[in-house]
């Protein structure tokens, strides 16, 4: 094992997307997390045909006879972890899980807050076997209050949590994001609060109970907004990328198909400069754009002239000349564009994973740049089950014939449990 | 007792991301020392999107929050004598936090290799929009065009009109926290027998690296994830609705949800339509379907539909604005709120670390004046 977090090992329950975000983060920087999956719900894991068109989860659209292995998802989230199946409703998984809590530093969960204590694994239990265990909880509103019991997903703590409240266009009603952030926030906030207790166990040999909010998690990362808000100050309210402090400020359309730029002007400089760029010098002296006072008061104008500008230019060529002159401008990056983005592209930022029932394909990297302990991203996620053997070995101590046992009994196995 | 207490930061972050990064090392009890230019043009002290007039640097919202529990040292960096300071506040530090760009990082000779080999303990963190490195290195940033470059701002809002970024500077905020993941991962390698190093943080490596199907799409199947309006992807519906009294959320990904959804207000009768056979006949035809459900939703109140979801396993939720998620009685019954008190803005609500830890439980301070420790940090140097 190398990377930063050599040594620390997690016992990774958690499904979906925040939790194994934040347990792969915690595996790209060198932790070894064993990600425990239910054969019961590996069949489940493999979504619904019309949703896996959807979303495109298999390569080609083909889910192949193994399907749970050519998962897109299980693929991007379980890299460098290793997976064995348990069955903990069972008496034998349970007692399997008990002697692995004994083993690990971590473990970390994403049930609704009744699953882990039914089975005697909530934090007392855990520590009970071992007083060294973080226990890390991350339900959608977290363990106790008057939500506690609801189920979730992020698309309820967007608009739960007030980040929606900062999106839309004006006059209409909030928007959620296109991509459930709050799962991947909550993600960052697990890993944060688990290297902070990993510090404190060292120091004093003591576990603890981690009980996030994925809610609370969003929430906290619009504090300066509830706090304005808490001292009447008024916070910036909807009205598509618009700000009350600058101007310009939005995507306006660029030569092609669903083609834009970015653009955010923050001074008056920046508008002559930008005037310049658009070979429109008499912008900078037009007392309507003028100031950002001027330009603020004639937004539509502006965005109007700024449209019929943009559209019939190249998104990429305009982000050049415009960031040449020193302002703020993006393309606005499609899922192609990401995977052949130049900067991204020369920082070696996606990586080509070879998982055997996939094949090579490109993943995101690890955004974490270690300089000593680089992240390691270089293990494709397991098959289902893929680690059975080596785990109840080498942690356990079960001998192959108590494995094989286990196997023919159907308590552990590479395929899901047949439905019944 | 606190998790972090004994070790001390630089943070050099001028910006959201950098501040963010270094605001959980004060909530956990480390000694967070803000290096801010004494004219306080600090950009957290700037009114920004937040204005109101009696609002001063010392007042306004995004420094209270983001540098609560930090002291302030106030030190003009650009005269030798500024220099030296900072670079003895360096040598005993455990982790510098910078966001600087290229030339000031060369003016006060804190390029990574450099400072490295002076400080071989130090974690040095730098947070920059594009990286050190690369073609966009030398780029402007804004958090809508982290947004847009990271992939984000494409698939955000209605596929007839422009995309949309949140308001808020989430970009920041993310590049901000992997900083913060990254420095503990650091610090206890370092700990463990080895040295100090660089963490380096590019806000739109961030962006892109949390992405759920935009980028697996395209290289499993080379489609293109697009703009949808205000629902996801996956099934519908999955939205906000109206209702008689404000707003609710509604997230059913499956059939099972659907059909008891469907029970509960009342509607079962809309699945004889085959374009609401389904959720994802309904994600082919969301406007009607939207229509088709809100003159009812109209007639309910969210109290009674949220609950009467949930009660049937439907994943509903409230709809909270930045004043309502201050009165949510689930984040007062988590204590998430604490009313902080300052000498010239007086109590203030302060959202809270987002995990209650049973050993180790964040402390809630107030941010600093200016130079309130100018004293106190420059005696200590002494």
């Amino acid at each position: 094992m190398t990377g930063a977090l050599a040594g620390v090992r997690v016992l990774d329950l958690t499904r979906v997307w925040a939790g194994p975000h934040a347990t792969r983060i915690l595996a790209d920087l060198g932790a070894d997390v064993i990600h425990v999956t239910s054969r019961k719900l590996a069949g489940e894991l493999s979504v619904a045909p019309a949703t896996a068109k959807i979303l495109g989860v298999y390569p080609d659209d083909e889910p192949g006879e193994r399907h749970w292995n050519r998962n897109s998802q299980t693929n991007d989230l379980l890299r460098g972890k290793r997976d064995i199946t348990l069955e903990f409703d069972t008496p034998e998984g349970l007692a399997l899980m008990r002697r692995l809590v004994a083993h690990v530093d971590v473990v970390i969960e994403n049930y609704s807050p009744r699953v882990m204590p039914k089975y005697g694994l909530g934090f007392a239990g855990l520590r009970a076997i071992n007083p060294r265990v973080i226990l890390c909880s991350m339900p959608g509103y977290g363990a106790e209050g008057p939500l506690s019991g609801f189920i979730s997903y992020g698309t309820n703590v967007d608009p739960a949590s007030g980040l929606a409240s900062l999106m839309g266009y004006r006059g209409e009603l909030p928007y959620i994001g296109g991509n459930a952030y709050p799962d991947p926030v909550a993600a960052l906030f697990a890993a944060s609060a688990i290297l902070v207790a990993l510090r404190h166990q060292r120091a004093t040999g003591r576990g603890q109970y981690l009980d996030l909010s994925q809610c609370e998690a969003t929430t906290a990362l619009l504090g300066e907004f509830s706090l304005a808000a808490s001292r009447g100050t008024p916070v910036p309210t909807r009205d598509g990328n618009r700000l009350p402090d600058r101007a310009p400020n939005d995507a306006y359309p660029c030569r092609g198909e669903d083609r834009w730029i970015a653009i955010s002007i923050e001074s008056d400089a920046q508008w002559r400069a930008l005037s310049g760029v658009a070979n429109h010098p008499e912008w900078a002296t037009d007392t309507r754009f003028a100031t950002t006072a001027a330009r603020l008061a004639n937004i539509d104008a502006l965005d109007a002239m700024m449209r019929g500008w943009t559209s019939g230019e190249d998104t990429y060529a305009l982000m050049r000349r415009l960031q040449e002159a020193g302002i703020a401008a993006g393309a606005v990056l499609d899922g192609r564009d990401l995977v052949e983005d130049a900067n991204l592209n020369a920082r070696g930022f996606f990586r080509e994973i070879d998982a055997p029932e996939v094949g090579p394909k490109l993943y995101a990297g690890q955004p974490i740049r270690l300089s000593a302990t680089p992240p390691r991203l270089d293990r494709p996620a397991p098959t289902l089950g893929q680690h059975n053997q080596e785990v109840l070995r080498d942690l356990l101590g079960l001998t192959t014939a108590e494995i094989d046992d286990l196997k023919t009994r159907g308590l552990i196995g590479d395929r899901p449990a047949p439905a019944k | 007792m606190t998790a972090l207490a004994g070790l001390r930061v630089i943070d050099l972050g001028a910006d959201v991301a950098g501040a963010w990064c270094a605001r959980p090392f004060a909530a956990f009890g480390a000694d967070v020392i803000r290096v801010e230019a004494p004219d306080a043009s600090d950009p957290l002290r700037r009114a920004g999107p937040f204005d109101a007039p009696r609002d001063t640097t010392e007042t306004r919202a995004p420094h209270l929050y983001l540098n609560a529990g930090k002291r302030s040292l106030a030190l003009d960096t650009s005269d030798a004598q500024g220099r030296a300071l900072l670079e003895r506040l360096i040598a005993r530090a455990d982790v510098l936090v910078e966001t600087l760009d290229p030339d000031r990082r060369a003016a006060l000779n804190l390029e990574p290799a450099a400072a490295g080999e002076r400080h071989p303990r130090l974690i040095h963190v730098s947070i920059t929009p594009f990286g050190l490195e690369g073609p966009y290195a030398g780029f402007r940033a804004a958090p809508m065009i982290a947004a847009a470059l990271g992939g984000y701002m494409y698939i955000g809002g209605s596929p007839e009109r422009q995309p949309l970024a949140n308001l808020s500077p989430q970009p920041d905020c993310m590049a901000g926290l992997h900083g913060f993941v990254g420095a503990m991962a650091a610090l206890r390698h370092r700990d463990s027998g080895g040295r100090g190093q660089h963490v380096e943080i590019a806000t739109q490596e961030c962006m892109a690296s949390i992405h759920q199907f935009t980028i697996t799409r395209w290289v499993y199947n080379r489609r293109i994830q697009r703009r949808i309006g205000n629902r996801y992807q996956r099934a519908h519906p999955i939205t906000i609705y109206r209702v008689a009294d404000g707003l609710v959320s509604i997230a059913v990904a499956n059939q099972e949800q659907y059909i008891r959804f469907l029970d509960l207000i009342g509607m079962a009768a809309l699945r004889a339509d085959p374009r609401f056979t389904d959720v994802f006949t309904c994600s082919e035809h969301t406007e009607a379907f939207d229509a088709a459900v809100t003159p009812r939703l109209l007639t309910m109140r969210k109290e009674a539909l949220v609950f009467g979801c949930q009660k049937q396993r439907v994943p509903a939720g409230f709809v909270n604005d930045l004043r309502e998620v201050l009165n949510d009685p689930q984040y007062h019954a988590r204590g998430f709120w604490t009313q902080v008190e300052h000498p010239i803005a007086g109590a203030h609500a302060h959202a809270g670390f987002p995990v209650r830890m049973s050993e180790t439980p964040p402390v809630a301070r107030r941010a600093p004046l200016l130079g309130e420790h100018d004293a106190a940090i420059r005696g200590e140097l002494a």
